[in-house]
């Protein structure tokens, strides 16, 4: 089941691959490319919905586990628990949309385009399915090459220094990451990812294997001060790209915090909880000045993005159950809020060829839907109760409160600075008088547009109002987390 | 022993120094080679493949050459890489009217002298393969007469590789004097005793002559220069098989004999690897050509194959034996790439003459896409495996910060890479290519799919393979 789900997109650019020497002109093999690729995404996603109605959420252990034994005594091993089976069908939700989103606004190389995500999918897919740390690491890692090219390829004016950043700066702390997942294959003699969460490590080895770790995971998160390639890879990929990104890609880093850092390495994590505390507040502060201070409107939702990020460190790192649920629960909610509003941005910016926010203005004149599906998630992004922002954010601090009660107290201003940039976001684009004459003709979501929308809106809204819907399903392994951390460090 | 016994254990050396033997006649009768004759060369590489695999193991001449499984694995490689080489320089002479039958009997006769080297027994039995080799390899980098930069190639080569032979046989002389034996078994019995500092001595010395020969800084100012001179597919030919030769044969002294002596080794080994590693890493970013900057991303392998050897053990030479074989293919297939390439005639051969590669040559383009993602380490691609494999065994021996430098230095390193993948994937063509040669073609794919996504499944049976010669090649 999980095989498939992984690499049934690969079968897509198969499908792709073949269908292309048949479809004869350009634009026909485009159309076919588009066609094959949301069929794909859309069978994927039928499967990952199928995936988490058949999980069974009393259990804390891994479920439709796989084991195939390889060469030199690695094994090809999948599984997901209720922290990973979300992250599926997050990447699974995220991903057709991503799809219709370029449908028109990729015109040049779309079947490569196509092929590129189709790819990411699988490795991404990959990433939380993996349950070996090699094919864990061969996931991760292999996902830098179709980002490479989506950013280097399809994206805006400075894309290829943006690339090269964001290439450069993932390896960096991929590597050392390699060094200590071969220092932990040489130890315990194992890479299966749920025999080292058993395996006691010595303290002193365990720090350096959790800041290599860290190294990792700070980067791909992104933490303060190893944030700065985000707004450069989001400014200038192509919106879908941004999407992916965003919603996707940075879970990563708290999902390698939960699945690696915090069970096999509690000790250490113990150790250097103050250091995450002191960089998720900073992060969330200064993130925020910093998002207040942009005038592009990609940039501005990067920097909230590391600030929202805060408070998943934040939560990761109280090691109670609150802290643990509520990160999780952040990063899903982040990861349709945040690509939804660069999917946002992309609306205008297809229209309009920038994201300048003096250039807009009074766009609730012309736009009426489109400013109140920005409005939805511009509250989202806020943290208004009723909204699935409110409901990560609020068990977060209070899971770090239980932890630290200096971290959550600044912590908790960063809510008040969203508001602050992203309210003067919403203003500054949509309201006030439509000044700019370019602007005149503007107009508002077509119904491909609309179709994107709505089922972001519709799960803001659904876990926002009913968010035991998440918890219901990730209680029993955040529970068993909590509990084999709380045994390991003895508090 | 009985002379058959012995000429039986000698068996793939002796076909084909009677083979070259007979192609150099049939050459110099025929006065022009043609396809039969490169054929003919390329089947006599591979025939002599299949006879190092059936060959008995023992010892021969008295323990000069010894025929043990890491012997006939380095055998297979390098008489396999051999052959790929003769029908990719061929053609590529001929298109340049300058095709010579000295050429692939020249290949053979080095393929003796790289096979001879990984069984070599004793002091004279590995002078004398490394000479064999060296001397038809310095005649191949001046292969095309009428060129000055690839005479100046061959000559600066030849001169460099004396002084290397020199030091390695004043380190030979040391060590015979100490041991009282040229046997590479009685003069590890003498290192292993008290402390021999003269055994020592000559050790590094021999470590120095080897250590240029493949190119390990800071032995290695004369790779960028033959690299460029040379002509593309014999770069392609020395860049790959003969230092996997050299890294057999140094396992084979180093692991093998001086075992006992493995904290003074250790530490060379150590600063040649990170040297290597920091040099090629920094200096490939100023490159402009691409047969300069695949020198220095060889000097930056070897440094991670010298971390692997470091290691030590049966795990340690294992790494570097899988490391060299994926190494040897990546640059294979790279150079073949090369050869394929030509715009308006000229050779393609600096960033700018691939730009926009992957909008005329598609399938070229994603195959370089592939050996430089090979070569920046990255999963899947089989310079991942072979990295893996290196640092595993480095960190497990208690090297993990040399891991970790050698594993920042390919960060480094990748940028480079990845500007010839930027160069070829995002910039506007100059103008059209030549239609690219076949046979380099299909040896680029055959790489190319080597390197993804066969490598996943070639590495079920390489392991062991290569388990098997480690564990021969330290066991004496």
């Amino acid at each position: 089941m999980l095989t498939l789900i992984t690499f049934l997109p690969m079968l897509g650019v198969a499908a792709i691959l073949i269908t292309r020497q048949f479809a004869g002109d350009q634009e026909g093999q485009d159309q076919t490319a588009r066609i094959i690729a949301l069929a794909t995404t859309l069978a994927v996603l039928a499967l990952s919905v199928l995936l988490v109605v058949q999980f069974r959420i009393s259990e804390s252990g891994f479920q439709f586990t796989e084991t195939y034994a390889w060469f030199a005594g690695l094994n090809y091993r999948m599984g997901v628990d209720g922290i990973s089976v979300l992250f599926v069908l997050l990447t699974a939700f995220l991903m057709p949309l991503c799809v219709v989103a370029s449908w028109r606004s990729v015109t040049n190389r779309v079947v490569e385009y196509m092929i590129a995500f189709l790819v990411l999918e699988s490795l991404v897919i990959g990433v939380f399915c993996a349950l070996d740390l090699i094919v864990f690491y061969l996931f991760f890692e292999g996902q830098l090459i179709p980002m490479f090219l989506i950013i280097g390829i399809w994206g805006g004016q400075n894309r290829v220094y943006a690339a090269f950043k964001f290439f450069l700066y993932t390896l960096l702390g991929s590597v050392l990451m390699l060094a200590a997942i071969l220092a932990m294959i040489g130890i315990a003699h194992t890479s299966s990812i749920p025999a080292l969460m058993a395996y006691h490590f010595p303290a002193s080895i365990q720090t350096w294997l959790w800041l290599a770790f860290f190294a990792s995971f700070a980067v791909k998160l992104p933490m303060w001060p190893v944030h700065t390639w985000l707004p450069d890879a989001h400014v200038e990929a192509p919106t879908a790209g941004s999407v992916i990104l965003a919603g996707i890609l940075l879970k990563m880093g708290g999902y390698g915090f939960l699945r690696f850092s915090l069970p096999m390495f509690p000790q250490a994590s113990v150790l250097f909880t103050p250091l995450i505390f002191a960089l998720s507040v900073i992060a969330i502060v200064y993130t925020s000045l910093v998002a207040f201070r942009q005038t592009d409107m990609k940039k501005l939702i990067a920097y909230s993005s590391v600030a929202h990020m805060g408070f998943v460190t934040l939560g990761i790192f109280s090691g109670n159950l609150l802290g643990e649920q509520g990160a999780l629960f952040q990063m899903l909610s982040h990861g349709v809020i945040s690509g939804a509003l660069f999917l946002c941005v992309g609306v205008v910016y297809d229209r309009m060829h920038t994201r300048e926010i003096a250039f807009y203005g009074g766009l609730v004149n012309r736009m009426p839907i489109y400013a109140a599906v920005f409005m939805l998630f511009t509250m989202g992004n806020v943290g208004l109760p009723g909204t699935s922002g409110f409901v990560g954010e609020i068990t977060a601090l209070t899971g770090a409160y239980g932890a630290a009660t200096w971290a959550a107290i600044i912590g908790s201003t960063g809510v008040i600075l969203s508001a602050v940039y992203a309210l003067t976001l919403y203003r500054r684009i949509t309201f006030g008088e439509l000044v700019n004459p370019a602007l005149a003709a503007i107009g508002d979501l077509g119904r491909r547009e609309a179709l994107i929308f709505a089922p972001l809106m519709l799960a803001t809204l659904a876990i926002g109002l009913q968010p035991a819907l998440v918890f219901h399903i990730t209680t029993a392994s955040a529970e068993h987390l909590v509990a084999a951390y709380r045994t390991a460090t003895g508090r | 022993m009985s002379i058959a016994q012995t000429l039986m254990l000698a068996g793939p050396e002796v076909f084909l120094a009677a083979a070259a033997l007979s192609l150099l006649i049939w050459g110099a009768f025929a006065r022009r080679s043609g396809e039969v004759f490169t054929w003919a060369a390329t089947a006599v590489l591979v025939l002599a493949a299949g006879l190092a695999v059936v060959t008995p193991t023992g010892r021969a001449f008295g323990g000069g050459l010894i025929v043990d499984a890491g012997a006939v694995f380095a055998k297979v490689v390098i008489y396999l890489a051999s052959a790929a080489a003769i029908p990719l320089g061929q053609r590529w002479f001929a298109r340049r009217n300058d095709d010579r039958f000295e050429f692939p009997v020249l290949v053979i006769l080095a393929a003796l002298g790289m096979g001879m080297m990984a069984a070599a027994g004793d002091l004279i039995s590995l002078y004398v393969s490394l000479e064999l080799q060296s001397l038809a390899l310095y005649v191949l980098a001046a292969f095309r007469r009428d060129d000055a930069r690839s005479s100046e190639a061959g000559l600066k080569y030849f001169v460099l590789g004396a002084l290397s032979s020199g030091l390695l046989l004043y380190g030979a002389s040391l060590m015979y004097g100490f041991a009282g034996s040229t046997h590479f078994d009685i003069i590890a019995a003498a290192a292993r005793g008290a402390a021999r500092p003269g055994v020592i001595f000559g050790l590094v010395f021999l470590i120095c002559g080897l250590a240029f020969k493949i190119s390990a800084a800071p032995f290695h100012m004369w790779t960028p220069d033959v690299y460029e001179g040379a002509p593309t597919p014999v770069v392609g030919f020395f860049a790959g098989a003969p230092k996997l030769a050299a890294m057999v044969l140094l396992a084979r002294v180093l692991v093998e004999g001086f075992a006992g002596s493995l904290d003074q080794w250790r530490q060379v080994l150590i600063a040649l690897a990170l040297i290597s590693v920091a040099v090629g890493a920094f200096a490939g970013l100023a490159q402009q050509n691409l047969k300069r900057l695949w020198a220095y991303s060889s000097i930056a392998n070897i440094g991670y194959a010298l971390v692997g050897l470091a290691a030590g053990g049966t795990a340690g030479v294992q790494a570097m034996l899988i490391f060299m074989v994926l190494y040897v293919i990546d640059v294979t297939g790279f150079f073949a790439c090369l050869t394929a390439l030509s715009r308006e005639g000229r050779p393609m051969q600096t960033f700018a003459d691939f730009a926009g590669l992957m909008h005329e040559r598609p399938g070229l383009a994603l195959a370089m896409t592939a050996f430089c993602l090979s070569a920046i380490g990255l999963p899947p691609f089989s310079g991942f495996w072979g990295k893996v494999f290196v640092f595993k065994a480095a960190i497990a021996a208690g090297l993990a910060p040399a891991a970790v430098i050698a594993l920042v230095g390919s960060v480094v390193a990748a940028f480079y890479y990845l500007r010839l993948i930027k160069t070829m994937w995002l910039d506007p063509p100059p103008g059209a290519t030549d239609a690219p040669a076949g046979e380099a073609r299909t040896i680029t794919y055959a790489s190319a799919l080597f390197a993804f996504p066969l490598v996943m499944a070639a590495l079920v049976p390489l392991y062991p393979a290569a388990r098997a010669a480690a564990a021969a090649l330290i066991q004496p």
